[in-house]
């Protein structure tokens, strides 16, 4: 699923969480963002390009499209994604602010322009560019989470200054995301042809050479801001919901209980069944290896604060051993309180419902 | 979404002490809202009402102000931090030193009480009982609330002028010994002026040395010396309350200011532990006492009753090398060849000593002249209440 990979400077752990709202938004506006069918070929060229560390190529690709489509903003988000990639990072700067000046409503924009100010160490620029995404998208996940490191960063610089140390080994141990996903809520059907095929993505050689000189040194990770936003965020499939109907199927009400057997185990921290509530085959959000979501899952579930996740107004469609399950997720922990439509895709293995994909849809 | 923890506590962790008794009728007069504490105090009032977008914006106007000014920073983290996770106290920085984090407590601690309990305007510090003509101002310093306040005269009697967050010896306060890193308690003036450029930066804007050790501190074998009013390094705008090694450290602008209204050889700095402050009536009741005392010797002086005249000596006198047996045995003999004493006596001034004694320093313009000698010179005495009468323990040229 490429448009589901996320690019990541530091880590392969957040991943974007484009919402169905930015979809319906940007729907409205489709024709005018949408690329022509070539023109988002040639993007995904670019796009493949750019995973494979041909920069060069991969800009050229782009460059094209954009010259037939100036304006376009996907191509000119791809862009500003392979300008980091290339450490023109003054460019990409340019080429993101001008996107946010275009397409004020779009979040991934500014979050990028975000990420980059965070790298030249401009947190005041950083925070103020993740505060116009949030306003966007109140509950951007990654938005808030990367806010939540700058607002640790800035705290650490502030302390050094306090304390007459350098603690940039230290303390501001954060690592900021940046979204690789714009158009995937556009719902075009170039895109989902080629989820099917493409399998799972892994970090390009680029990302991980770039994860080793990043000056921000892993560790703990600083904030509770962090804990919890969508754990499993995932881009809003463009599957019509319409096809969900409520059935009252004695398979439905199994289906339903295991939805809750799972919020249970969340909220008991009961890692063990809330890992076993997912399918072997469960698509994990960032495409990453099973073992690295269920560590990530682990360390947050695990995090000091109690964790309470409520489900309700639950409906399920079955069809076979797959059912399409549709729910209100409200989740508290600590300081963190948030209330999403979650979006299952369930399969029945040995008589057991389990989550084969798991996404926000609002 | 984040939502922000509150930090009430770390309000309650620095224990503020409510406003004192004493709150100021008219605060330009006793206070000068030049420095940085009223910022802090509002937003130390946010905080305490979990206004902390307020609070951070309070914060980035004093960092504004004051960009070297540590406990800002410090306050700015937390409030930071404080979007992200719970703060628990004034300094949530993990790993940090602690002793640097004490220090900023400290000083957000003083520099909040100094501003919230202010003097009341129609109080005074004791210890200036009276200042001569050519003295236009005052210098006073309360180590335990790490403040210098400055007082102009207004004939003779102190009115307020500007107060100042300062600090002081790591070790505190009385110093005995040179190297003790304490700083002494007494009555000391300003007596020279050192130009920032003959200086290190870690004295930032200047440096005015004072007259530690005076003729008491010698007397009690007290010893060391440079002791300085001074400024701070250009990269800090204020150092903990307890940091100097006996110095009185001011912020550099608050030095600069401060040096306008220094006289060298003639300012007094008056050094406590904790002031002493006094009713302008009371003021004037201790005053009156004393006057009378220093007008009485002068007549007895004059009188060339020698014995009468001896009466103002305490037991305990001592000048040089001289107890009160030769000093007495001195005066009967010199008195004894003369037809006639004047005594003039200008430019009095009067400070009371800080501390458990009651001692006041009295320096004058002597005149004297006699049938057979005169002479002018400055002279300095110490008067001590003994059994509720003042007597002179020691007397000597200044």
């Amino acid at each position: 699923m490429p448009m589901a990979e996320k690019y990541n400077i530091m880590t392969p752990r957040r991943f974007a969480a484009p919402l169905r709202s930015l979809a319906a938004l940007l729907c409205m506006g489709a024709l005018m963002l949408a690329p022509s069918a070539a023109s988002a070929d040639t993007l995904q060229e670019a796009n493949r390009l750019m995973k494979q560390g041909q920069f060069g190529p991969a800009l050229e690709k782009t460059d094209q499209v954009l010259a037939a489509k100036p304006k376009d903003a996907q191509a000119r988000f791809m862009k500003g994604l392979i300008l980091t990639e290339m450490n023109r990072h003054n460019d990409a700067i340019a080429v993101f602010t001008k996107l946010t000046e275009d397409y004020p409503e779009l979040p991934e924009p500014y979050n990028n322009l975000a990420v980059l100010y965070a790298q030249q160490r401009q947190f005041e620029k950083a925070k103020n560019a993740l505060e116009m995404a949030i306003r966007t998208h109140p509950s951007y996940a990654t938005a808030h989470e990367n806010l939540g490191d700058i607002y640790a960063r800035m705290a650490s610089q502030a302390y050094d200054k306090a304390l007459q140390i350098d603690s940039s080994n230290a303390s501001a141990q954060s690592k900021l995301a940046m979204i690789r996903d714009l158009m995937s809520v556009a719902a075009r059907p170039t895109a989902l042809a080629s989820r099917s095929t493409s399998g799972k993505v892994q970090a390009s050689p680029a990302s991980v050479a770039k994860a080793e000189v990043a000056p921000v040194v892993k560790a703990e990770p600083v904030s509770v801001a962090k804990a919890e936003p969508n754990p499993t965020t995932q881009p809003a499939e463009p599957k019509p919901a319409a096809t969900v109907e409520a059935k009252p199927s004695a398979s439905g009400k199994e289906a339903e209980k295991a939805i809750r057997d799972w919020a249970a185990a969340w909220s008991k921290k009961d890692v063990k069944a809330y890992l076993a509530a997912y399918a072997g085959d469960f698509q994990t959000p960032a495409g990453e290896a099973r073992s690295a979501w269920e560590a990530e899952r682990t360390r947050r579930i695990n995090k000091a604060e109690p964790i309470q996740v409520d489900v309700e107004n639950i409906q399920v469609a079955v069809e076979g051993d797959r059912a399409a399950v549709k729910f209100r997720q409200h989740y508290k922990s600590g300081k963190l309180k948030t209330s999403a439509t979650k979006a299952m895709v369930m399969v029945r293995r040995d008589g057991k419902w389990l989550i084969q994909q798991e996404r926000v849809a609002n | 979404m984040l939502k922000r923890p509150g930090i009430r506590l770390l309000a309650a962790a620095l224990c503020l002490a409510a406003a004192g008794a004493v709150s100021a009728a008219s605060p330009e007069q006793t206070y000068s809202d030049s420095g940085p504490e009223p910022m802090l105090d509002q937003v130390f009032a946010h905080i305490e009402q979990n206004r902390l977008d307020a609070a951070l914006g309070q914060t980035e106007r004093l960092l504004k102000a004051y960009p070297n000014f540590r406990l800002g920073h410090l306050i700015k983290g937390d409030l930071l931090m404080a979007r992200s996770r719970q703060i628990k106290t004034l300094g949530n920085v993990d790993n940090a030193p602690q002793d640097k984090l004490a220090d900023l407590r400290e000083e957000a601690i003083a520099r909040l009480n100094a501003y919230r309990g202010k003097p009341q305007a129609d109080y005074v510090p004791r210890y200036l009982l009276q200042m001569h003509p050519e003295q236009k101002f005052a210098v006073v310093v309360d180590t335990q609330k790490a403040r210098l306040y400055l007082y102009r005269n207004v004939d003779g009697r102190p009115r307020f002028v500007a107060d100042y967050y300062i600090s002081h010896g790591k070790a505190g306060t009385d110093k005995v010994r040179e190297g003790d890193k304490k700083t002494p308690v007494g009555v000391y003036h300003v007596t020279a002026s050192l130009p920032r450029q003959k200086l290190t930066d870690f004295y930032g804007s200047g440096a005015f040395p004072i007259s530690y050790p005076n003729e008491w501190d010698k007397r009690q074998g007290r010893n060391g010396h440079g002791i300085w009013l001074h400024g701070t390094p250009s990269n800090t705008f204020s150092r903990p309350p307890k940091a100097s090694d006996g110095c009185v450290v001011l912020a550099n602008q608050d030095l600069d200011a401060l040096a306008k209204n220094l006289q060298i050889g003639t300012t007094p700095v008056i050094i406590s532990s904790s002031i002493e402050w006094l009713s302008l009536d009371d003021w004037q009741t201790e005053r009156t006492a004393l006057s009378r005392s220093i007008d009485e010797w002068h007549r007895d002086w004059e009188s060339l009753d020698t014995e009468k005249y001896l009466r103002h000596y305490s037991k305990r006198f001592q000048s040089g090398s001289q107890g009160l047996e030769q000093w007495s045995a001195q005066k009967r003999q010199v008195n004894s060849g003369k037809q006639w004493i004047k005594v003039g006596t200008t430019n009095i001034s009067m400070f009371r000593n800080p501390g458990k004694e009651e001692m006041v320093v009295v320096t004058f313009d002597q005149d004297y002249r006699s049938s057979n000698l005169s002479n002018v010179m400055k002279k300095r005495q110490y008067w001590m209440k003994e059994d509720g009468v003042w007597k002179i323990v020691y007397e000597g040229g200044a």
